[in-house]
């Protein structure tokens, strides 16, 4: 970090990204074409955030989010009074947050969009994310009558067996089988090449979006970058995807030409780990940035385009399954340790903020753990903040404040 | 009942039970979480496979690894492993089963130090041809790998195990069977002794002493009382008091749907054909734990039917603060016994049970309704 030049600090509204309104756009007219999909003759499907979307797309199937939903329901601050309707349905408090607001939503159409999202004629789901999926999805095909269909992704401790490999390989195929029966259509494998070229093609610029944060000052933090990611993760697949981050892409190089970091006088760099804190991100983001800090990366975000090298784009049905199992969730904490340290050196990080998410166990669980490799390996600092990703009622400002307050003198002393 | 004293001693203390076999047997011991690990392949080389329940008492280490948010059995566990109580094993297997099992088991690697480890990454739905043939593929893996740390399994031992465990599993159903006959016959306490000791207990002394407490059993035959017919369903029940309180207050129980209970035993491995294919067939068709799915509603209206079989009057849940799978299934499951005007109550189970009185007065308003 020696030797960097001290940024000219432009006015906040000069650091605003320009492309937000572009994207507000784009998921406004998303959520449009998913409301009214029965007068467009389109069905349509709930699907988990890291299932493999790219054959219902090819299938003209329009897949929703429930997940994508709960980050809304989390940002418009309308999770606490959803979880208390699925606490009073019987649903522990102790529950994925997101799950619970979504059952709740579900129930009585509640949420941001008017009336809720629009009701699933079917339902994938795919439990490389946590083992919490598979327990909702059930809730939901009860409650909606579906069909749900479960794409398994084998958890991989220490190796990816061949047997597993077999065996996700098999279900791409009934995945295919699943979508022919439930929309009476033959599936059209020229069409998924072509989706999954698309796919691909979208993951490998959403890294490059990323990627322009190794720039220092970073153009933006991983706070913007989680409202940008919602396309990599709904949209995948469409052009429109494609379109959007090659123009936020230009105006992030943009920035970087002039010199505009998104933290006024960007000191420190930090990388995230785990969901955003939704209800408090800008709270948080503030919070850093009064200390000169940006979070310049985040394990989180990079979900999306790290496993993009094990797609094969001829061979999609094939490698979708291998892609899928071999994200950063679904890997043991040493494998993640490793990720972690690559992505430390390649942001050149001064510092690791992990989010104890309780509404996420298999991204918090083994937190402690990593939080000691990493200050050993890698000596950085790593503060841990107990939060949830969507439930106000497990966040203590004032505590955190002190924590991110105590985090940032010890990063601070060590740069000195 | 005399023939109940070697399942009391080792109930109450399963970690000094093994490590007399092993000194008395110079044979080895494995740990296991979860009653998806196909047991009889690790008693097939010869060694004891033992469940690990945990500790509920004075956590001092394994909150260094683990946040707030997770089940005392996960907890305790990991404290057991961490402390050195679990010194005398030589190896631990995983099975695959929750967020937090997936996850204690990278902790345990990474920390507890034992000769092996094995992960046994199960498919996580049973409803499928594919996800069977690769539970099949996961079981020969599984064999392999133990057979790498303690030595080969033959097909005609591993036969002869299958036999002796399905014997095993016929004597705890009778046991059952008995209770649900005449709930006098058997105290839940004993019932309870009985169960967690098959899970540890050299498994041919195992049967020996089911055989005589079966025996004994027969020759009972207490007056019928006038306690209310109780099912317990949930995942692990290692608080033994619950009975008594249960049955102070004027109920015993008559079946259950624990890990503790009837999914340890229910279902037969086939005795011909090939072993290992026979193992994984009786995990595809046994009622599936909330960890693991097969149908959207199995469980629910397994438990209906249970209570029906059983002329039960009423249904406690048993579930554990943080056990994320059951806690998904409690609403509906719930819901399936009021539409069939069965009374439930939940009994959320941390470290330690609530005071006795307040359990007492929960237990007694339930059971006065039923």
């Amino acid at each position: 970090m020696s030797g960097e030049k001290i940024i000219k600090n432009p006015e906040p509204e000069a650091r605003d990204i320009k492309s937000v309104k572009r994207m507000k756009e784009i998921m406004t007219n998303y959520y449009i074409e998913a409301k009214t999909a029965k007068d467009q003759n389109k069905m349509v499907a709930w699907i988990t955030s890291g299932g493999p979307v790219e054959p219902l797309i090819a299938m003209d199937v329009i897949p929703v989010y429930p997940e994508n939903y709960g980050a809304m329901i989390g940002a418009s601050h309308m999770a606490v009074q959803l979880c208390e309707i699925a606490e009073q349905m019987g649903y522990s408090r102790d529950l994925c947050g997101y799950a619970r607001s979504d059952i709740a939503a579900s129930a009585t159409g509640g949420g941001p969009i008017p009336g809720g999202l629009p009701r699933p004629d079917f339902l994938v789901c795919c439990n490389n994310i946590c083992g919490t999926v598979l327990k909702w999805y059930e809730v939901l095909a009860r409650y909606f009558k579906v069909p749900l269909f479960i794409y398994d992704t084998p958890f991989i401790h220490t190796e990816f067996s061949e047997e597993a490999k077999k065996y996700v390989r098999q279900q791409t195929l009934e995945y295919t089988q699943f979508l022919e029966e439930q929309t009476g259509k033959k599936a059209d494998y020229g069409r998924l090449e072509e989706v999954g070229r698309l796919s691909v093609q979208a993951m490998r610029l959403w890294q490059k979006v990323l990627d322009t944060c190794m720039h220092k000052p970073a153009p933006m933090t991983a706070f913007d970058a989680f409202f940008h990611l919602a396309l990599i993760v709904t949209l995948r697949g469409k052009q429109v995807v494609i379109d959007y981050y090659s123009e936020l892409l230009d105006e992030l190089n943009d920035r970087i030409a002039r010199g505009i970091g998104m933290i006024p006088n960007e000191k420190y760099r930090l990388l995230w780990d785990n969901l955003p804190v939704w209800f408090k991100t800008r709270w948080l983001s503030n919070k850093f940035a009064s200390h000169d800090a940006a979070l310049v990366a985040s394990t989180y975000t990079n979900a999306w385009s790290s496993t993009v090298d094990l797609i094969d784009e001829n061979d999609l049905a094939g490698s979708l399954g291998i892609a899928s199992s071999s994200i950063y969730i679904n890997v043991s904490i040493d494998k993640m340790l490793a990720e972690l340290g690559t992505m430390i050196k390649k942001y050149e990080v001064d510092g690791l903020v992990m989010h104890s998410n309780r509404s996420c166990k298999p991204y918090s669980l083994g937190q402690y753990d990593i939080q000691k490799m990493v200050m050993k390996e890698f000596d950085i600092p790593a503060l841990i903040i107990e939060a949830d990703q969507v439930d106000e009622r497990n966040f203590s400002e004032s505590q955190i404040e002190t924590r991110i307050d105590a985090f940032m003198e010890t990063i601070k002393s060590k740069k000195r | 009942m005399k023939a109940m004293e070697i399942f009391y001693e080792i109930s109450r203390d399963p970690y000094a039970y093994a490590r007399k076999w092993k000194n008395q047997t110079g044979k080895k011991a494995v740990g296991y979480f979860c009653s998806y690990t196909p047991e009889e392949l690790i008693s097939g080389t010869g060694a004891l496979p033992l469940r690990i329940f945990g500790t509920r008492e004075h956590i001092t280490c394994a909150d260094s690894h683990l946040q707030s948010y997770c089940c005392s059995l996960v907890r305790g566990g990991l404290e057991d492993a961490l402390t050195g109580r679990l010194a005398f094993l030589d190896g631990t297997v995983f099975p695959h089963t929750c967020d937090s099992i997936q996850r204690l088991s990278d902790i345990w690697r990474l920390n507890a130090g034992f000769p092996f480890h094995i992960d046994v990454i199960l498919p996580v739905k049973l409803d499928t041809e594919s996800a069977r043939t690769y539970l099949l593929d996961v079981f020969h893996k599984f064999r392999r790998e133990l057979e790498q740390e303690l030595g080969p399994i033959s097909d005609e031992k591993l036969s002869e195990t299958i036999r002796l465990y399905n014997n095993i599993r016929r004597l705890l159903e009778e046991i059952y069977l008995m209770r649900s006959a005449n709930p006098a016959v058997i105290s839940g306490r004993d019932v309870y002794a009985v169960v967690k000791s098959a899970m540890v207990m050299d498994r041919n002394d195992l049967y020996g002493a089911l055989r005589k407490t079966v025996d004994a059993l027969k020759k009972e035959s207490p007056a019928a009382d006038n306690s209310k017919r109780i099912v317990l369903a949930g995942g692990v029940c290692n608080h033994p008091d619950i009975y008594s309180h249960l049955e102070k207050a004027g109920a015993r129980v008559v079946w259950d749907e624990l890990c503790t209970g009837t999914r340890y035993f229910e279902g037969m491995a086939d005795e011909s054909g090939d072993p290992v294919a026979a193992l994984a067939q009786r995990y595809a068709d046994r009622i599936v734990c909330p960890a693991k799915h097969c149908g959207a509603d199995k469980r629910g209206r397994n438990l209906v039917d249970i209570v029906k079989n059983h002329q039960a009057q009423g249904v406690i849940f048993l579930i554990l603060k943080f056990c994320d799978p059951h806690s998904f299934d409690y609403p509906y499951m719930k819901e399936y016994l009021d539409k069939k005007n069965i009374p439930s109550m939940l009994l959320e189970l941390e470290e330690q049970l609530p005071a006795e009185g307040q359990l007492a007065t929960r237990f007694e308003s339930f059971i006065e309704m039923l």
